[in-house]
């Protein structure tokens, strides 16, 4: 039964590429139009319509006008069901997606921006064989949160997107299939373990202290302290002459990771290694620089250098 | 907001599960009136523990509660029916299953199948009454099922209880339109499809025999049997008599109508005709009960030796039809060979009876007219007594009656009257049917209860043919002019008191309206609907194709509202929508893809002497529409006045 089904719903999307998967990457904001969402009833409206059947044959049966005209009420009502099923989808607006970060292997967050300007109730998202429900209040902005399954870094295209709903009684199911061009940047995987950097030859040279020209404290004069570094205004209110101490705080080891340093390994294996060394400098807080053979990313630290950094990884050939 | 979706099998939530006990509840309810009161008690218990339980601890009842339960419910409907099959046992265990179904119900699945299921209920509770209130309940009934099914789905706003059912009446309501034009245009079946329908059912109404004491059940049912209407005056109460059996045999203990075959009707001379509607409800009998004598009959149904009228099928469901009868009329003039039949006696019954009658005989000789009047005066003077609860009577029931007790009701006078006759010689028998009723004023309609039902005698006097006696008059007066209601009088129940009985009387027309309309509603009717755009006779496949097109008719306006587009209203737009109509007067029609600056510049030059004016409009129409997100309420305002007030003056050219 399921492999019929299954092979029908081929068949449908072969013969009607308008109405299913088949459907061309379109720009973002998508704003659901009545004529990309379809109907069919469901798995229990089909029950249902037996049991309506079923209720009608007995009335006429029984020539019984008062459950005749029960059963019109109910069959009356689960057919304008059909249309509140249509309306709940009809005009809803898919903004835009913001795309997370993650590295292939993990899922990737999206976040789907929903707009309508009424109220909705139970529009789920499918993805891959996972579903989420939402429910909109027609006045703000909703979000809805999706996990992308991905599999390797670099660009990848985001999927169809199934929005469907069976509101408000599980009768009829109205859906639409969505297929946003948008691509997101999957980050390469760091490498599980492996050798740390190698420290630059003029590391030890950064390692000393180091006077910089940033005015860090004032201490007692000492003689041979030099006139000019005499803070003059603060000595006169003291006994004593006090003295600026110009000191640049310690700082971390800049890492220069190099591209050049890795030969002998494959470009995946490279990429590898430059991930986990970005990701190990990025947890130490440290500065770092990345040269790729397309790139050259000078210092940096904080999460955004990071970003930079994994996309360029991301990115390469 | 949103809430990811478990993918392993979806438990229900509490809202759902309140819901759909409520829905069970008011199943119970609506099947209570014909479920036995033990049965109603155990599962309305057992629903409340049921639902108690789920609140506590979000578990199912296991198995080894369930299983016995399932048994014992099905032992106990046989015990109480004698079997699950039929109306009665069937909705018993029907409703029974409906409460158990809640014990497991874990699963979306489970919920929906209860649900379908308590529609099917709901449904199968109008084959026991189909009253309008009854109707009304089981309606709304729908309403938590709807609200149910509602609750099942995922991500929704949370409301309360009463809220929750609030959408489902919208929804009713706005199907309504189509229900009612389907219940119109759904062909009505001549004949059903299966069984005889209702055949189980207890007959209710008159029967073809009558034994002094049986209508009692009858006395006090006090719903409605039919409603008459007449062309013209109503004929005064005391001869709103309807006749439905002539009975001649007595075997001494009752009186029985005998169909006589197809003998054409007696002969009749009419002096005086009255032309009525009848609406008769449901009897389950063939009987059709007629104003006096019928002059002709209705179709689908024969006229009997002693004018009595038949129809060939038993009335299940309400019936219309219309009559003309005999008010003033002799009936029979000539009784001919069949004398005979209507002097029968049994023998060796009632010696009392018999010896009093044939003393009247021998007093007054072949004055027929003074043994009915010294009849008449016995029962008026000999002390007897007008009762719905009267002694029981021995083997010599007349003669117990007559000499003894002296207490009865219609029945028993109506009987013991044409025993004296027919022991007088004189041809007699006994009547049966309504007689009164309550005319209803606004309805113009006459409204026949069952309690009116009557028996009075007919005795045959040379030259007069068949007369009418009611002994019952000469007891109880008020029985003939007032009806039955007044002839009780304090033997009725507290809820029958005067001004309710006149208020449910009133009441009645809408009872009427509902079963005429509504249930009256058959396939004969059906086929009249479009008499009014001159279509006799609307067959099955013209009302099938009806049915067709409005129903995508009706399709065709859900689907226009469905894809109707609120557009958020925009009164800065609206103004400038105005402006631009005031403008098109004079001519300066705003081109398609014209910007408002572009056009309001235009409209400037074209009117050089409000070209300030105009400017200052667009200036504000601009940085209204473009500096904020939102136009601000005071500007706009003021623009909207200065829109308003701006008058397009003459151009000189």
């Amino acid at each position: 039964m399921r492999g019929l089904l299954r092979q029908l719903q081929q068949w449908a999307e072969r013969r009607l590429p308008a109405l299913t998967r088949h459907r061309q990457p379109e720009s973002l904001p998508i704003t659901l139009h009545r004529r990309r969402i379809y109907i069919v009833p469901t798995g229990f409206g089909l029950g249902f319509s037996v049991l309506l059947l079923v209720m009608l044959v007995g009335a006429l049966n029984y020539n019984n006008n008062a459950a005749l005209l029960l059963t019109c009420l109910l069959g009356a009502a689960s057919a304008a069901s059909m249309l509140v099923a249509f309306r709940n989808l009809d005009g809803l607006r898919l903004s835009r997606i913001q795309a997370g970060h993650a590295t292939a292997g993990q899922p990737l967050e999206l976040t789907l921006a929903l707009d309508s300007d009424s109220p909705r109730s139970a529009i789920r998202i499918d993805l891959g064989d996972r579903t989420l429900a939402v429910a909109l209040d027609g006045t703000a902005t909703t979000r809805a949160k999706l996990a992308l399954p991905t599999t390797q870094r670099g660009w990848q295209p985001l999927p169809r997107l199934r929005i469907w709903s069976t509101w408000p009684l599980g009768l009829f199911r109205a859906w639409s299939w969505l297929h946003p061009e948008q691509s997101v940047l999957v980050w390469p995987q760091p490498e599980e373990a492996g050798p740390p950097p190698r420290a630059p030859a003029e590391a030890a040279q950064q390692l000393r202290p180091h006077h910089g020209d940033e005015l860090a404290s004032l201490r007692d004069y000492r003689a041979g302290d030099p006139p000019r570094h005499v803070a003059w205004k603060a000595s006169a209110r003291h006994d004593n002459l006090l003295v600026k101490g110009f000191e640049q705080p310690q700082r971390q080891p800049q890492w220069q990771l190099d591209w050049r340093q890795l030969d002998g390994l494959h470009n995946e294996a490279r990429i590898a290694r430059l991930a986990r060394w970005v990701d190990e400098a990025q947890l130490r807080h440290g500065s770092y620089s990345l040269w790729l053979p397309d790139e050259q990313i000078p210092g940096g630290s904080g999460p955004l250098h990071h970003a930079r950094c994994m996309n360029a990884l991301a990115t390469l050939p | 907001m949103t809430a990811p979706e478990k993918p392993a099998v979806p438990s229900i939530d509490t809202r759902t599960f309140d819901l759909l006990s409520l829905t069970m509840a008011l199943v119970l309810i609506v099947h209570a009136p014909h479920l036995p009161m033990w049965l109603t008690a155990t599962l309305a218990l057992l629903l409340g523990w049921r639902w108690w339980q789920r609140r506590r601890q979000a578990s199912l009842v296991p198995a080894w509660l369930k299983l016995p339960l399932l048994a014992l419910l099905t032992l106990a409907v046989i015990v109480q029916y004698g079997s699950i099959f039929g109306r009665e046992p069937g909705s018993a265990l029907a409703v029974g299953l409906l409460i158990l179904k809640l014990l497991e119900t874990g699963s979306v699945r489970d919920v929906r199948v209860g649900v379908s299921f308590a529609c099917f209920a709901l449904m199968a509770a109008l084959l026991f009454g189909q009253g309008m209130v009854a109707t009304m309940v089981v309606a709304l009934g729908l309403l938590p099922a709807l609200a149910t099914l509602r609750a099942l789905e995922p991500a929704q706003p949370s409301t309360s209880l009463p809220r929750a059912l609030a959408p489902g009446l919208a929804l009713s309501v706005a199907a309504l339109p189509l229900a009612l034009l389907a219940f119109l245009l759904v062909p009505r079946l001549s004949t059903p499809l299966w069984g005889s329908p209702l055949a189980d059912q207890a007959s209710t109404g008159l029967s073809s025999s009558m034994s002094p004491g049986a209508f009692t059940e009858l006395l006090i049912d006090d719903s409605p049997a039919m409603r008459v209407s007449f062309d013209g005056e109503p004929p005064p109460p005391d001869q709103r008599y309807f006749r439905a059996f002539v009975m001649a045999r007595y075997d001494g203990t009752s009186w029985s109508y005998r169909d006589t075959g197809n003998q054409p009707p007696t002969a009749l001379e009419a002096e005086h005709a009255v032309r009525y509607r009848i609406h008769l409800l449901p009897t389950h009998r063939r009987v059709l009960p007629t104003l006096d004598v019928p002059l002709d009959t209705p179709p689908h149904a024969r006229m009997r030796r002693d004018h009595v009228v038949m129809a060939d099928r038993r009335v299940n469901g309400a019936l219309t039809y219309e009559l003309r009868s005999a008010t003033r009329y002799r009936l029979e003039p000539d009784l001919g060979r069949h004398q005979r039949r209507w002097l029968q006696l049994p023998d060796g019954f009632n010696p009392r009876t018999l010896a009093q009658g044939r003393e009247w005989r021998e007093r007054h000789g072949s004055d027929d007219a003074a043994i009915v009047r010294d009849a008449l005066a016995l029962f008026h003077d000999g002390g007897f007594r007008y009762t719905l609860v009267p002694a029981p009577l021995g083997r010599d029931a007349m003669d117990d009656f007559l000499f003894d007790t002296r207490e009865g009701f219609c029945e028993h006078y109506s009987s013991a009257f044409t025993v004296l006759m027919r022991a007088a010689g004189i041809p007699a028998r006994v009547v049966t049917g309504y007689q009164g009723g309550f005319w209803n004023q606004l309805g113009n309609y006459l409204l026949v209860r069952n309690s009116d039902a009557h028996a009075w005698s007919e005795v045959w006097l040379a030259g007069r043919g068949w007369v009418r006696v009611d002994p019952t008059g000469a007891v109880r007066p008020e029985r003939v002019s007032q009806g039955a209601a007044a002839a009780a009088g304090d033997q009725r129940p507290w809820y029958r008191n005067d001004w309710i009985q006149g208020l449910r009387n009133r009441w009645d027309i809408v009872n009427q309206w509902w079963d005429k309309g509504v249930i009256g509603f058959d396939a004969l009717r059906q086929r009249g609907l479009l008499t009014p755009f001159g279509i006799r006779d609307t067959d099955t496949t013209t009302l099938g194709w009806l049915l067709a097109i409005s129903c995508s008719l009706f399709m065709a306006a859900g689907l226009a509202w469905a894809l109707s587009r609120r557009q958020p209203r925009d009164p800065l737009r609206d103004a400038l929508r105005e402006l631009e109509r005031k403008l098109a007067h004079k001519g300066i029609v705003r081109r398609p893809a014209e910007g408002p600056r572009h056009y309001l510049s235009r409209a400037a030059r074209a009117l050089p002497g409000q070209r300030s004016e105009l400017a200052a409009l667009m200036s504000i129409y601009l940085e209204l529409r473009y500096a904020h997100d939102e136009p601000p309420t005071e500007p706009l305002r003021a623009f909207r006045k200065a829109v308003r007030d701006f008058r397009v003056a003459n151009v000189v050219k």
